[in-house]
């Protein structure tokens, strides 16, 4: 705990020697159908980071998040998790949390229940597993709401429900697909300070997918810009900007500029592609 | 919450049951006007009469008729679901299954229940084998409809938490296939009924083990038609009556829940 505390205060020094969270290797996807969802990708998620995959829809930002979670394999090229191929993750004690589009609640369990499922399913241990339950919904300001289900809450609220199932294991990598994406922007905003604020205080290494350029620019350290037909990543860029990140930030022209540097970028790759095909 | 308990609840059971008292009010009037005789159309009365008069042998049948839609019902919940259990194991099991039970489904029970008759030497048993065969297939299908139905979000989530078979099967695809489930049984209930009588329409077991379709062929054959309609409301309520135990079995597992209960219980 201790030397992982350090390396997060400490920054890079110690991250440029500890093999990467992720490594994404010269990774590409080609789907059964034929379709070449991936091109190429090379990109590195280090500890404490929260990078972002931006791009516009087909670019196969979900596709690279669901390789780099293990749910599907590579046509080509490697990927390694802390310097390990993926099954050695489980015996390494790593755990990889995953918040998806939509809640995917189980409608018919309550939101303790839904919350304890990761902990039930790897047969934790019982009072552990009250302790976990009880501080997550305690993360995402739900502790009033455990005994209730799923139907009775609102989008915003059953989101922040799948976030604290996503957070009960204390997951050494966050995945997050466009989570907030069917949210209106009131709550969208909402839950974008509340996951940097998380993010931050639990020192969180997050993998986050959207397609809003502001949000991408608000929450991330690193946004890898992705490009369509066939998905690539055209450019990795760093968000230079000190946390905790407030309203302040949202109304800055140093907000404005990333905004529109990054959003220059993805019409480019539209343009090219466009051109190409 | 939607249209159909937008109907206030009184009203619901109020207006059939005032079209019911119409209705055979109607009938009473009309038999008497017209002076039907009664080996044609009996009057209300007069078959209220007869189920008064002839109940001890009436529900005596009704027992045997019941008891066999009973057992079927439930042997084709437990080897329906069953056998939906092991299609969902693989694709291939399904594939090399499925048109055989479709085949059982289509083909009339009438065919088939006198070889079931010839070949099973118990009565008993073969009545209850042939309404097992009527009433098992919408339980096999949309309990294996149910079983695939589970969100492909929450599969992937069981995925990666390595969740084993036994846990994605218990914890996600059996509560995600209770609803299709209970559908099943709502549609399985109605035909252990319908199997049981026919079966014994084609058995014509009479003596102490005979049921409601026997006291029916027999009061045809002597013209006692008060009988016939009598033992035709009983098998009548008795459909009533499965179906509304079904539609309360799954209104308490649903209820919470589940879409196609919500408001019910509210």
């Amino acid at each position: 705990m201790d030397a992982r505390h350090r390396e997060h205060r400490e920054g890079f020094a110690l991250n440029e020697i500890a093999p990467p969270v992720v490594a994404i290797r010269g990774v590409e996807k080609r789907f059964a159908n034929g379709t070449q969802a991936l091109a190429p990708v090379d990109l590195d998620v280090r500890h404490g980071e929260f990078v972002t995959l931006l791009g516009p829809s087909g670019c196969g930002k979900t596709t690279l998040l669901n390789l780099i979670a293990g749910l599907i394999a590579p046509s080509r090229g490697a990927i390694k998790w802390w310097g390990n191929p993926f099954s050695a993750t489980g015996s390494l004690g790593r755990k990889l949390g995953f918040v998806f589009q939509a809640p995917t609640l189980m409608p018919w369990a309550r939101v303790d229940a839904n919350v304890r499922l990761p902990l039930d399913l790897a047969h934790a241990d019982r009072a552990h597993a009250d302790r976990a339950v009880a501080r997550a919904l305690d993360l995402v300001d739900l502790e009033d709401f455990a005994r209730h289900l799923p139907r009775e809450l609102s989008g915003g609220m059953q989101m922040r429900v799948s976030i604290a199932r996503a957070l009960v294991t204390s997951p050494d990598l966050l995945l997050m697909d466009e989570p907030f994406g069917a949210l209106d922007e009131f709550t969208r905003q909402r839950l974008d300070d509340e996951i940097s604020k998380l993010w931050a205080a639990q020192r969180l290494t997050v993998v986050f997918v959207t397609h809003s350029v502001a949000e991408a620019v608000f929450l991330s350290t690193r946004v890898a810009v992705m490009g369509a037909r066939p998905g690539r990543v055209l450019d990795a860029i760093a968000i230079d900007e000190p946390f905790p990140r407030g309203d302040t930030f949202r109304v800055s022209t140093t907000f404005a500029s990333y905004a529109q540097r990054l959003s220059r970028l993805v019409a480019e790759a539209g343009a090219e592609s466009a051109e190409r095909t | 919450m939607n249209e159909t308990t937008a109907v206030p609840r009184p009203l619901r059971i109020v207006a059939p049951v005032l079209l019911a008292l119409a209705v055979i009010a109607l009938w009473q009037i009309l038999t008497d006007v017209y002076a039907v005789p009664s080996y044609l159309v009996p009057s209300p009365a007069r078959v209220l009469e007869t189920l008064v008069a002839d109940r001890e042998l009436l529900l005596r049948s009704l027992t045997v008729t019941l008891g066999i839609a009973l057992v079927a019902l439930l042997l084709a919940t437990v080897f329906g679901t069953l056998t939906a259990l092991v299609f969902v194991q693989s694709r291939w099991i399904e594939m090399s299954l499925f048109p055989y039970a479709v085949m059982l489904q289509v083909t009339p029970i009438v065919a088939i229940a006198p070889l079931i008759i010839i070949w099973v030497k118990n009565t008993w048993i073969a009545l209850i084998l042939c309404a097992v065969v009527v009433a098992i297939f919408p339980i096999i299908s949309n309990t294996t409809l149910g079983l695939r139905s589970a969100d492909p979000g929450l599969l992937n989530l069981f995925r990666l938490c390595r969740a084993t078979r036994w846990q994605v099967l218990t914890r996600l695809r059996i509560p995600s296939a209770l609803p299709y489930f209970f559908g099943g049984l709502r549609i399985a209930s109605g035909l252990a009924l319908i199997g049981a009588v026919v079966a014994e329409f084609v058995a014509g077991t009479g003596g102490s083990g005979a049921g409601l379709a026997y006291q029916i062929l027999l009061a045809g054959f002597q013209l006692n038609i008060p009988r016939l309609f009598a033992a035709l409301l009983l098998i009548t309520a008795t459909g009533v009556a499965l179906f509304g135990v079904t539609i309360w079995v799954s209104r308490l597992a649903l209820a919470r829940w589940h879409e196609s209960e919500l408001g019910a219980a509210d």
